[in-house]
């Protein structure tokens, strides 16, 4: 865990409210499932947001606009922010196996970026399946194609790909599953799937490295914090 | 040279600085940031006789200038904080420290104090009254003069250490039960406690919070903290810890001069986790510029 201050160097808007901020600063440390929380003028918590991407000295972030954290950074154009990385326990990709599937739905697609390019960089056969309500909200169709994963797209209105939800596009033969999306997403993918996996939940963070109990979760393995023995939890520990 | 020394009821320490309880877990969360052994000493996770999940999530909502929280009092129980957390501790942290306790009756209160009294690393109880009494109906013991001061009681009765009993500011005469407190034989308190807060998602139509309502803190309270330490300061003679959105170290002199004699930090370590290295790292330049060479001078100078 750091805390540093960070660069904005681009902010485009991907969908009508989906933006992909770059940051350019410390970025040692960070790993894939990550995330970092990040302080906002007038606002008193900060605004915990998953890594899509590290590269170097450059943190790529992808976030929807849903509040007033939220709009303020999509309209930042420049300037610092002070930002603690290294949130979080993050995905183990030594599990993968040869054939991982990765799973993201909507805003719980960005996570999984960074874990493709690592797991293609050691040579995995990677399955993609991201979900989406409608076309118009499709983002990193193509750059997770451009990794040499092999990407498949659900839009729950058929606007898209195959119609319906990710478990729809499920096809037997992977080794592991990675995901990231809303919960009754994850639900599905997790009654749905048939080998290990890791699941990565969302919750109302305090401060995001362990010390509110804020985000606490009930598992298997007894009491976890979102934001620290998390975001990322092992299938066999999940209580729903 | 500046002295940032004070003393509380015999713990002597560096400086007044105190991560207050539920901002700072154990301890061991905020040694990854800084070293903690430059705090004046820190006031652990109210601790229950048994183990706590706490309320169901959501249990975070933020608010200008601060948040709400509804933990519940989430934490593993005495004797697990016995036999894990404060052997875990003492690697990281070689001062006293401040057992924050709670409890649902006056049994539980008196179960918990009894046995942190007993370990060598705790330096003083501070007991928080703020919970329901499950056996008076529901009513947060810290509501009424009679029952704060039979907790104080019970639990001064089994301690060697100092107790200080921790007020809610959810009252209508928090200088009533301050007094009651000190007549039961608390050696000092610490006020104030959260306000009891809600807030509405307007999407959804529904608290923020699934408990519904929680604790408000942050720097928006300060205000009625210094308030009530002020008139708390000119009713008793007994030592008080004053907190509630201090977040810097103008902030720390401020509460002192309204009566404290040391200073917790809450909200504030959950937003910037150094939070409270830097109101020590700060202090000595503020005391200069407002010519205070020793801390322990302006306790309560701000009253007449």
């Amino acid at each position: 865990m750091k805390q540093a201050f960070f660069q904005v160097i681009e902010n485009t808007a991907l969908t009508e409210s989906v933006y992909r901020m770059k940051l350019c600063g410390d970025t040692e440390g960070i790993r894939t499932g990550q995330f970092v929380n990040i302080k906002l003028d007038g606002l008193f918590l900060r605004r915990p947001i998953s890594v899509c991407d590290v590269e170097g000295d450059t943190l790529t972030l992808i976030y929807k606009v849903v509040g007033k954290g939220t709009q303020q950074m999509s309209q930042m154009t420049g300037g610092t922010l002070d930002v603690l990385t290294g949130l979080g326990n993050g995905y183990d990709l030594t599990t993968s196996g040869d054939h991982p599937l990765l799973i993201g739905g909507g805003v719980g697609v960005p996570p999984l970026y960074l874990a493709a390019k690592l797991l293609r960089a050691e040579g995995k056969q990677v399955s993609v399946i991201l979900g989406f309500n409608t076309k118009d909200e499709i983002f990193y169709e193509q750059e997770f194609a451009a990794l040499g994963c092999d990407v498949t797209v659900t839009t729950v209105d058929g606007s898209y790909g195959v119609k319906g939800f990710v478990t729809n596009a499920m096809k037997p033969g992977y080794t592991h599953i990675y995901t990231c999306g809303p919960e009754p997403m994850l639900k599905a993918v997790y009654n749905a799937s048939e080998t290990s996996g890791q699941f990565s939940f969302e919750e109302r963070m305090g401060c995001g490295f362990g010390a509110c109990m804020g985000c606490s979760c009930k598992t298997k393995y007894g009491n976890k914090r979102i934001c620290k023995d998390g975001p990322v939890l092992v299938k066999e520990e999940i209580v729903w | 040279m500046v002295n940032t020394a004070v003393n509380l009821s015999g713990m002597q320490m560096d400086n007044p600085v105190i991560p207050a309880s539920g901002t700072f877990g154990y301890g061991y969360e905020f040694t990854e940031w800084y070293d903690i052994n430059v705090l004046g000493s820190f006031s652990f996770k109210g601790t229950t006789r048994d183990p706590r999940f706490g309320n169901p999530t959501p249990r975070i909502a933020e608010c200008p200038a601060g948040m709400i929280n509804a933990v519940g009092l989430q934490n593993p129980g005495v004797d697990k904080v016995i036999a894990e957390e404060l052997p875990k501790l003492k690697k990281f942290f070689h001062k006293p420290v401040i057992a924050n306790i709670s409890g649902f009756s006056v049994e539980e209160y008196v179960d918990c104090a009894r046995k942190l009294d007993k370990e060598e690393q705790v330096g003083l109880i501070e007991v928080n009254v703020s919970c329901p009494n499950v056996h008076g109906g529901g009513m947060s013991f810290g509501t009424s003069p009679e029952a704060a001061a039979e907790v104080t009681k019970a639990v001064k009765a089994v301690c060697h250490k100092p107790v200080y009993i921790k007020l809610s500011p959810n009252v209508t005469d928090i200088v009533s039960i301050a007094k009651a407190c000190e007549e039961a034989g608390a050696d000092g308190l610490s006020l104030i406690n959260t306000l009891l807060g809600m807030r509405i998602d307007l999407n959804r139509k529904k608290p923020v919070i699934a408990n519904k309502m929680g604790g408000f803190s942050g720097s928006a309270i300060f205000p009625v903290a210094v308030r009530m330490v002020y008139q708390v300061y000119d009713a008793v003679k007994i030592p008080i810890i004053g907190m509630g959105g201090v977040s810097t170290a103008e902030d720390v002199i401020e509460m002192m001069l309204a009566g404290a004699t040391a200073v917790q930090v809450g909200a504030a370590n959950l937003i910037d986790p150094c939070a409270c290295k830097q109101i020590i790292d700060d202090l000595p330049a503020v005391m200069a510029k407002y010519h205070i060479t020793n801390l322990t001078d302006i306790i309560g100078g701000a009253h007449a």
